[in-house]
């Protein structure tokens, strides 16, 4: 294993191109575009291609394409990018098509964007939300896997300080396990045979007898599929010291690191608080949150937005404990989420203040 | 030599009518479909599957198409398909062609599709160069909805949208898409022709065939604007829809040949 000194843009590319993938689109966005600028360099050296698309909608829809010939396929923004996506992101799923779409957030805003999905219709993504470069290599990498597997779209949620800060990591490829044929992608050799292939959010096969499109049929059949892979994916959260966890604190992404700091330095001064980071975003680690807010006086959720995952976690908790929001909204004059707010001490405050409350 | 048989024409006939032989193209899997009688989009869509089996394309093609009337065709030819969003067929040939160079790439759309809600798709796709077929079957309404204003219908056209007939104070001048991608660069090919008499129909074929062999031939972006009637969308008896085409649409947008880099060059 070989690593590299590298900023979390050029890792999360480096992490796309060691798990197979040979097309990306995108449109310059800050923080996404370095993500942009790598691929854009570094695909076609690989045999690949990246397109600089003339808006986030081209770019999703170019990624849609590639995607459908069972080319691994990326596209990305952040979060305002992703707005202009979400019709075809819908549509996407609804086609089964297997996408890997990043979100280089600012700030944690996006939780129900990415969690619920903006766009019309029956669908859900998974979704991943790294707390450093070097888990982000990894989830890129599993995204890929996942995508395949379930012919859905997986979204990587990072942000800001994902995307520009420098560490040291392997982009080794990491192995999953065997992803099922992509036995219904497109190539063109199927035409004239009887059974040319569709590739349609309207439904996954041609009708012969001609009476056209069966949309009851299609979306009942999506169902099922989303239903299965809900039951098949893994639900991944970080834990630390739950066990007797008299406060359990709950954050994702890189404000967790630092409610993991904060809760950590009070278990040292003796307070029994406790930790944990939902990984996957979509399915939500629910059971882990429920048996831990089961043995706890109050459950605290620091997020950088007015209060989003704090809803799924409410509904994990169903009542066992208090649910108390600790985080805030937390921009820069920038814009961009550098957060201000993120700041150890403050964060230890406020988990302090709620343990004393309960 | 015997006496030619007369058969009175109110008689009931006397045999049950027999298929002598089925012209329906062998890419077109299923030859019924919902469109309405007298429409104009399934004459340019066997024009074009026509071409595709003459070219020896079939084992190659992926077409792309976009929402409208014409969807119908998404299901039911032999040909693999790729169904897109309304307005963004483009985005999606590209992603396809750039993906998989091989493949013979087609889009469908409507002026709807194309002119309204994905003006900047074909536009940039033309730029780009981009090695695949875009075809826009243009008859002046969005047909699907039922007859309503377009970025194409002509002035003085009818719309439910336009009950006194588009006026260029109120609702603008249309656009001449075909004249607008002939400007580009990276356009090979750019014809606009029409549906609506024999003559035209096999003139479109010539079109939708020099279109695929420009990308056949890895030329650029290629692009042919069809003139379709929708009579249910105008207003008019099906029967008077073909002179309806000539007089109104054909009269503003022109039919012809606008570029060919094989000619031209």
């Amino acid at each position: 294993m070989s690593t590299q000194l590298l900023e979390g843009s050029e890792a999360i590319a480096e992490a796309m191109i060691a798990a197979g993938c040979r097309f990306f689109a995108g449109y310059p966005m800050t923080p996404f575009t370095e993500v942009l600028e790598h691929m854009a360099r570094r695909l076609p050296e690989v045999g690949g291609v990246c397109m600089n698309a003339e808006s986030e909608l081209e770019a999703v829809g170019m990624a849609w394409g590639a995607a459908a010939t069972g080319t691994p396929a990326a596209t990305g923004s952040t979060g305002q990018g992703l707005s202009l996506m979400q019709e075809s992101l819908a549509e996407i799923t609804l086609a089964r098509v297997p996408l890997v779409v990043l979100n280089m957030a600012r700030a944690q805003g996006d939780y129900f964007q990415a969690t619920r999905g903006g766009g019309h219709g029956d669908y859900r993504h998974i979704v991943l939300a790294p707390m450093d470069v070097s888990e982000a290599v990894e989830h890129v990498q599993l995204a890929f896997h996942l995508a395949q597997t379930w012919r859905n779209p997986v979204l990587v949620f990072g942000d800001y300080f994902l995307a520009h800060t420098t560490g040291s990591v392997s982009v080794d490829r990491r192995e999953f396990g065997p992803a099922p044929l992509a036995d219904w992608a497109l190539n063109g050799a199927t035409g004239g045979s009887g059974r040319a292939k569709i590739v349609s959010p309207l439904g996954t096969h041609k009708r012969s007898d001609g009476s056209g499109y069966n949309l009851a049929d299609h979306y009942t059949a999506c169902a099922e599929a989303t239903a299965r892979m809900v039951a098949g994916v893994e639900p991944l959260a970080e834990t630390d010291s739950i066990d007797d966890a008299e406060l359990v604190a709950v954050a994702f992404g890189t404000p967790a690191k630092y409610v993991r700091a904060a809760v950590r330095a009070m278990r040292k001064d003796g307070h029994k608080v406790g930790y944990i980071r939902p990984i996957t975003l979509f399915p939500f680690p629910s059971e882990v949150i429920a048996s831990a807010a089961a043995k706890a006086r109050a459950v605290a959720v620091y997020e950088n937005n007015q209060g989003q995952m704090i809803d799924d976690v409410r509904l994990a908790v169903l009542g066992r404990a208090p649910v108390h929001f600790v985080g805030r909204l937390s921009l820069d004059a920038s814009g961009f989420g550098i957060a201000p707010d993120l700041d150890v001490g403050v964060i230890r405050e406020r988990l302090e203040r709620v343990l004393e409350a309960s | 030599m015997s006496e030619p048989r007369i058969v009175p024409s109110g008689a009931p006939p006397s045999q049950p009518a027999t298929l002598v032989r089925d012209f329906t193209p062998s890419l077109i899997e299923v030859g019924t479909h919902h469109l309405c009688p007298g429409c104009g989009e399934p004459v340019a869509m066997r024009a074009a599957v026509e071409a595709i089996e003459e070219l020896g394309l079939t084992r190659r093609t992926i077409g792309v198409f976009g929402i409208g009337c014409y969807t119908a065709f998404s299901n039911n030819l032999d040909v693999e398909v790729l169904q897109a969003l309304h307005g963004r067929a483009p985005s999606l040939g590209t992603g396809v062609k750039r993906a998989k160079p091989e493949t013979f790439v087609f889009t469908v759309q409507g002026d709807g599709d194309m002119v309204n809600e994905g003006l900047q798709e074909v536009i940039h796709a033309a730029a780009r160069g981009e090695n695949i077929t875009c075809l826009m079957l243009n008859n002046g309404v969005f047909g699907e909805t039922g007859g309503h204003m377009t970025a194409t219908t002509v002035i003085g056209q009818r719309t439910k949208n336009s009950l006194e007939g588009r006026n260029a104070a109120d609702h603008g001048h249309p656009i001449l898409l075909a004249n607008l991608i002939a400007q580009l660069d990276g356009a090979a090919y750019v014809a606009r022709g029409a549906v609506n008499t024999a003559h035209n129909v096999a003139i479109t074929k010539q079109m939708i065939t020099a279109a695929f062999e420009a990308q056949v031939a890895g030329r650029g972006f290629s692009f042919v604007e069809i003139l379709t009637m929708c009579p249910t969308g105008w207003f008019v008896d099906t029967a008077e829809a073909p002179a309806y085409l000539g007089d109104n649409l054909a009269a503003v947008h022109s039919i012809g040949v606008l570029k060919d880099s094989a000619r031209d060059a």
